[in-house]
């Protein structure tokens, strides 16, 4: 018997409309986990380095998380893997809710889909019975709105939709997959689109078997009593966004998060910051908005925590906001609360992702206000900003005239416009829109992450270590004291870590693997990062860390696994990624932070970080796995087809100083 | 036994649908103490209880498994409270044939919320879905009430009820000798 996951995976061929159940190997199971680690090794095998994003030979995986529908609290991930258009590269994104756990039930870990519908369809799932049902008539219907109209046609009110928005259809790259309270962005719902999926419901009502029934239910209770009262668990956006905790994250979220991010972060086109942005007045205008329009805080499942709002704005449809999205077209336009709340509203019904899209936007009327972009390509562009923003939504979801062009994301944008465009495309990274940081010391850490990350953006690779040092010696003690999810060495550090001093290379390089590797098990697990890898950093309290997760992976499966065993799985993880990525033809030359990320910009550092962080990886100074590296990850087969592409020698060896920096940590 | 007047405890989940952020941990976990060996599957399908959900209208309500009912009912009924219109037996907690919920997947036979009655374990002062709810959407209270007590039919006698409802009392009769014939063959 299997346990925790079904053991079965769907393939769906659209092309020929084919459905079959097929049983996993469990071997895999011990090598990647699941989620995004199984789904990798699917990809590595069946999609070869020529296929283009919108091949039908692309493969769109939808994977459950290996814990979800097991008692681990907020083990709830779906995670979607393919070839992203937005770079050619390996994309997985995340999301929550209810959809991964129904997958469980219905008796499968995994969907992957190959080929392309002739015509829109969507995909049921009703336990062993599949269906490709025609969607002609949900045809550019919102996203949320699908998936209630198809649970109407199918009179099933408990089937979970993953559904696209007119966005998705169009093939926007900047579209998303949206479920519930949950959205799946960054590149992977343009392939959905290509494929002519407009959604898949999922109704499943078998059993998922646990291993160690009563050692496992022995962790759940506490945990879950635990997950709800501790400050440092949950998404701060939402949970801390007046008041913040004074302890948390070195006064980091003092004064709530909403705060911090209108004045951290850049507005426009990831241009300005403005400080003392934040007042009474505007405080009482922000919460008097949300009091007539937020109705109700939802969470996910199995998770006592309500990181979503619910929000109801006057002639928009409801609609549930993640993270900080409440303010990043507000951001963007240079408007206040009710304008975000207003355009998310459409937004989100058309499937846009909230974080790229209003840079996207922002792009555009910078372009327009520089003469690159004219009248002729935007006719009647009103000259209020915020209605700036609806037009502009309304050409890019459509893909009408230069939002052909904006559809595609800045960077790309900006090449296909030309006419000077490309020296407004200053905040990307491989294609991709990052977070409007712009700050003044350039950070090693965070360079390294926004450098080599393969999830395109840094929330998904920060988070397991303080972004801000304690001035106070003795508090930092406590905190190390109190810190059961730091191996020594961090705690060494953080000892050590007065106000403006900066990490050693090493120590840079070292945090930078931490992080990550947690997002790797997390993506693996389908646990949410919200309680574990992208919290560690508030505070030593984080729920998940590599010392408690290894008993109750254990306890679920049954896999006989410890602290050091999980760690090596994330790393053959993130080696099988990165090999899929070597293999597609990144290199050293496409990592960087943006440019202008820091106003200092100490190049030779920059250089010198990537050179430490590739050798401590077990990568050649190009960034690419050597085989040793991948042999002693059992990853054989990756090194194998790099020789015999030229893409390796085989002659480069196994870096000596990571191999003992591993040994360190033990 | 039965017109006798005996003291009776009454136990009642109070359910302040408000709150409720739909995390469906209750189901969860109802699923999982109920199952055989206990907590050693989950399957929400199975629960006594249900979140009846309908996000996008903003309702969210736990519902506790009642009694099997036969047939369903004569004409049905929708509700518009506070501005929200609630489906069809949104409140109801039949085990009913009008629909999926409070029946066993697989032989569609009808459950019912027994409160975690579990004498053995004296962790479970309270039913579990009250436990693990946080944000006290669930509370639970206990008090004594005079009143005609009736003998409560267990597990058995509701399944083969609803066995006897769908095939005849005759027919589950004669299938259990049958039944008991083959096995002694």
């Amino acid at each position: 018997m299997r346990y925790a996951e079904t053991g079965y995976n769907l393939e769906v061929d659209l092309s020929r409309g084919n459905i079959e159940k097929v049983a996993t190997d469990p071997r895999l199971t011990e090598l990647h986990l699941g989620g995004e680690g199984t789904a990798a090794k699917i990809l590595w095998d069946r999609v070869p380095p020529e296929v283009e994003p919108f091949s039908p030979d692309n493969l769109l995986i939808f994977s459950a998380g290996l814990l979800c529908a097991t008692p681990v609290v907020g083990a709830n991930r779906t995670i979607v893997s393919t070839i992203t258009p937005r770079n050619n590269l390996h994309k997985s994104s995340i999301f929550g809710g209810y959809f991964g756990p129904e997958l469980k039930h219905a008796g499968y870990d995994k969907i992957v889909i190959r080929g392309k519908s002739p015509n829109l369809v969507y995909l049921w799932i009703n336990n062993d019975k599949v269906e490709i049902r025609d969607a002609s008539h949900l045809q550019g219907k919102g996203a949320l709105e699908t998936g209630e109209l198809i649970k109407q046609e199918l009179n099933e009110d408990k089937a979970q939709v993953a559904a696209i928005g007119l966005a998705g259809e169009n093939r926007v790259l900047l579209a998303t997959i949206e479920h519930f309270n949950n959205s799946a962005s960054r590149g992977v719902a343009p392939v959905m689109g290509d494929k002519r999926l407009k959604a898949i419901a999922v109704r499943g009502t078998k059993d998922v078997n646990i291993a160690r029934p009563a050692e496992l239910y022995g962790k759940f209770m506490p945990m879950y009593q635990e997950i709800y009262n501790n400050p440092e668990a949950g998404d701060v956006c939402t949970l801390r966004a007046y008041e913040g905790t004074p302890g948390l994250a070195g006064g980091m979220l003092a004064d709530g998060v909403i705060k911090w991010h209108l004045e951290n972060f850049s507005w426009g086109n990831a241009r300005e910051r403005i400080k003392d942005y934040w007042s009474k007045e505007r405080k009482e205008r922000f919460l008097a908005i949300e009091e007539s329009s937020q109705r109700r805080r939802t969470g996910c499942y199995n998770c006592p925590l309500d990181c979503h709002f619910q929000i109801s704005y006057p002639g928009r449809q409801t609609y549930f906001t993640k993270c900080y999205s409440p303010l990043t077209y507000l951001m963007g336009a240079y408007k206040e609360l009710d304008f975000n709340y207003d355009i998310l509203g459409v937004t989100q019904e058309y499937g846009l992702d909230g974080y790229s899209t209003p840079q996207v936007l922002a792009f555009a009327v910078e372009l327009y206000d520089n003469g690159i972009l004219t009248d002729e390509d935007l006719p009647g562009f009103p000259s209020d900003n915020g209605e700036r923003f609806f037009y502009l939504v309304e050409k890019i979801v459509r893909r009408e005239g230069v939002g052909d062009a904006l559809a595609n994301g800045i960077s790309l944008a900006a090449r296909q416009i030309g006419r000077g465009a490309e020296k407004f495309d200053h905040n990307s990274i491989k294609n991709i829109e990052q977070e409007p940081l712009k700050l003044g010391r350039m950070n090693y850490i965070y360079y390294l992450m926004y450098a080599t990350g393969a999830k395109a953006s840094v929330v998904q690779i920060e988070g397991s270590y303080p972004q801000v040092p304690i001035p106070d010696k003795s508090k930092r003690e406590e905190y190390v004291k109190k810190w059961d999810a730091a191996p020594e060495r961090f705690k060494k550090y953080f000892l050590e870590w007065e106000p403006r001093q900066r990490p050693s290379i090493e120590e840079a390089v070292n945090i930078c693997d931490w992080n990550e590797t947690m997002h790797y098990i997390d993506d693996a697990t389908g646990i949410c990062a919200f309680l574990s890898s992208f919290n560690g950093q508030w505070g030593p309290r984080v729920p998940y860390h590599i010392h408690n997760l290894p008993d109750f992976i254990s306890h679920a499966t049954g896999m006989d696994l410890d602290s050091d065993k999980l760690w090596e799985i994330a790393a053959r993880n993130r080696n099988l990624v990165r090999a899929i990525n070597v293999r597609r033809g990144l290199r050293r030359k496409d990592e960087d932070a943006p440019e202008d990320h820091w106003k200092e910009r100490d190049y030779e550092m920059r250089a010198k970080l990537l050179d430490a962080y590739y050798e401590f990886k077990g990568w050649t100074n190009d960034g690419i796995p050597t085989k040793g590296k991948l042999d002693k990850l059992g990853l054989d087969y990756v090194s194998k087809d790099f020789i015999q592409m030229g893409i390796l020698t085989g002659e480069e060896g196994i870096p000596s100083k990571e191999s003992s920096a591993e040994k360190k940590q033990k | 036994m039965n017109g006798e007047k005996k003291k009776k405890v009454i136990r009642t989940i109070n359910i302040d649908a408000d709150k409720c952020n739909g995390c469906r941990a209750c189901e969860m976990i109802c699923s999982a103490f109920h199952a055989s060996p206990k907590y050693s599957s989950t399957n929400p399908a199975r629960s006594r209880i249900s979140v009846n959900f309908d996000p996008l209208n903003d309702i969210f309500i736990p519902v506790m498994a009642g009694e099997y009912t036969a047939s369903e009912c004569h004409g049905r009924y929708t509700i518009i409270l506070d501005g929200k219109k609630y489906k069809e037996c949104a409140f109801c907690r039949a085990s009913c044939p009008s629909r999926d919920i409070f029946k066993e997947p697989d032989s569609g036979l009808p459950l019912s919320c027994d409160l975690c009655e579990d004498l053995e374990d004296p962790s479970l002062e309270e039913p579990l879905c009250v436990q693990v709810c946080q944000n006290d959407t669930l509370t639970y209270e206990e008090r004594e009430e005079e009143m005609v007590e009736e003998e409560e039919p267990g597990d058995l006698e509701i399944g083969l009820e609803a066995l006897a409802d769908k095939y005849g009392l005759e027919k589950i009769m004669d299938t259990v000798a049958r039944m008991s014939i083959s096995k002694k063959g």
